[in-house]
């Protein structure tokens, strides 16, 4: 059954529009004096003003890779990230350790290790995915570059970015 | 032939064409985006320039870089035609207005014609031709539907547009604009009526009907410039973009520039009919005559109170657009010729009797 809607009947004055029009004039004056003010806090002026200090601490930025207190890179190939990756960003080359190396035990470390950016979709499954806490998403967020080879974070770019993390596992160490 | 005739007014076409009002619409267009986005709690433009001030010239670049594109399917000589015709109507209506009272013994207007407020009627009313065209010459169907309603808009609210000032014509007793503006100058102006020499109480009746009139002459001015909340013709929820859909680069942005720069003839001229023109209030530094000799500064003061006034309605303007929403067609229809009409052809009835009784003389 159809609703009917029952219409409200207006006042001569209301049918005359002009008090809704001065109305909704004075709305708008409000909020024009109160931007021109600036009482209003509008819009961030980007490239000025950046997130930065303002990004809560589970933002999911640039993944990268890092280092332990020890400057060892943390990382030993597993390539679990590389298999959970949905977008399939990440490539891995793995290496064997050589025998002389202090890190002998450790026995794998990759060789190459490259995430694409364009195809990186911000996901953290690598970071969760991890065993070793080597991958973490940071607060880069603005990756750009002019060519796709320059999208392409290697592995000295992913340290650098990464940096040294310190007190998370330490499973590769003397003590244990 | 009168060889200083021609250069000085060469020298008033330029100065206040394209040394004024191109400018102003130019900075309009700044101050609509500025002003909407202030309104709605934005920034807007603020990056070309201090405050964005440099804004206008750069989108005129772009305008002029960007290709110039002509649909396949258009007629060629129509849809080139089109831009120049809503452009040029708009830009010749501004001959007439008075924009000074004297300036070096020059009479500040381009044209002083008798028959000014015709005029502009007569001129304002062939930009529709280029609205029309542009729809009909882009043979697609939404300019097509752009072009129909403008029509029928245009039309319905010249008749209203035309019979508002009427009642003003009769107080008057003049068509020349720069007499209407010595007239209010002295007597008041048309809607401040609280200086000069008749009585106040008489003033103070026959400013009722230049209420209705000045109501009905900016609504229409409204619907005429198609501006909101009247632009059926390029109502984008719609039509897409109306009219102008099928045209890019320079050619649109003639489209938006007749459109802005018909909004400043339209606030000119509301200026010099209701709001005084260049006088200033209360009489200060009002000349004796149309023709007396006045110092060259009272001259740059006048010119300075007839800009600041039109940068006023120009902002009113804006103000207007951001604040109200699209009528439907059917409303605008029934606003046009139900009540509009009507209550002008009354408003004239009823000044006509006030002004037998107040005003026997005239």
């Amino acid at each position: 059954m159809a609703i009917v809607v029952k219409r409200p009947k207006l006042k001569w004055w209301e049918q005359l529009y002009l008090p809704a029009i001065f109305k909704g004039l004075g709305i708008t004056l409000r909020h024009f004096i109160a931007t021109v003010r600036g009482k209003k806090k509008v819009t961030m002026q980007y490239p000025e003003e950046k997130w930065n200090d303002h990004l809560p601490e589970h933002y999911r930025g640039a993944p990268a890779l890092v280092t332990d207190e020890q400057d060892r890179e943390r990382c030993v190939a597993c390539q679990l990230c590389e298999f959970i990756c949905p977008p399939r960003a990440i490539t891995i080359k793995p290496e064997e350790i050589p025998s002389d190396d202090q890190w002998a035990k450790v026995e794998k470390r990759p060789k190459a290790f490259e995430i694409d950016m364009i195809r990186c979709i911000y996901c953290g499954l690598c970071e969760e995915v991890c065993p070793e806490q080597a991958i973490f998403l940071r607060k880069d967020y603005s990756i750009t570059g002019t060519s796709r080879a320059e999208m392409v974070h290697d592995k000295e770019r992913l340290y650098e970015i990464g940096g040294k993390r310190v007190g998370l596992v330490n499973k590769w160490n003397e003590l244990k | 032939m009168d060889w200083t005739f021609l250069a000085i007014s060469a020298v008033k076409i330029i100065g206040l064409v394209f040394l004024t009002i191109m400018p102003m619409v130019a900075y309009s267009v700044w101050a609509e985006r500025r002003v909407s986005a202030a309104i709605q709690d934005r920034v807007g433009p603020n990056r070309v320039g201090i405050a964005g001030l440099l804004q206008p010239i750069a989108d005129g670049l772009k305008f002029i870089l960007k290709e110039d594109f002509t649909p396949s399917h258009v007629r060629k000589t129509y849809y080139w035609m089109a831009p120049a015709l809503t452009m040029v109507p708009s830009l010749l209506t501004c001959a007439v207005l008075p924009f000074g009272s004297k300036l070096f013994g020059e009479k500040m207007v381009i044209a002083d014609l008798d028959v000014g407020p015709l005029f502009v009627f007569a001129i304002a009313s062939l930009s529709v031709y280029g609205i029309v065209l542009a729809g009909w010459a882009s043979n697609s169907k939404y300019p097509f539907f752009g072009g129909v309603r403008s029509t029928s808009q245009m039309i319905s609210y010249e008749i209203s547009l035309g019979l508002s000032i009427v009642p003003l014509l009769m107080i008057f007793g003049t068509l020349n604009l720069g007499e209407i503006v010595q007239y209010q100058a002295v007597e008041g102006w048309t809607l401040l009526p609280i200086w000069g020499e008749e009585p106040l109480w008489k003033k103070a009746i026959i400013a009722v009907p230049m209420f209705i009139s000045f109501v009905i002459f900016m609504t229409s001015i409204f619907a005429e410039t198609n501006r909101l909340p009247f632009d059926l013709p390029e109502c984008e929820t719609e039509l897409v973009a109306g009219y102008h859909t099928e045209y890019s680069s320079m050619k649109f942005a003639l489209f938006f520039l007749g459109e802005y720069a018909a909004m400043i003839i339209g606030s000119g001229l509301a200026v010099t009919l209701f709001f005084g023109g260049w006088s200033l209030p209360f009489g200060w530094l009002a000349p004796e005559s149309i023709d007396a000799e006045i110092p060259w500064w009272h001259g740059f003061i006048h010119m300075g109170a007839f800009f600041g006034k039109v940068i006023a309605i120009i902002l009113f303007f804006i103000w207007i657009r951001w604040s109200l929403p699209r009528f439907r067609y059917d409303q605008l229809m029934r606003l046009g010729w139900v009540f509009f009409f009507e209550i002008a052809v009354i408003n004239v009835i009823l000044t006509a009797v006030l002004l037998i009784w107040l005003k026997p003389g005239i």
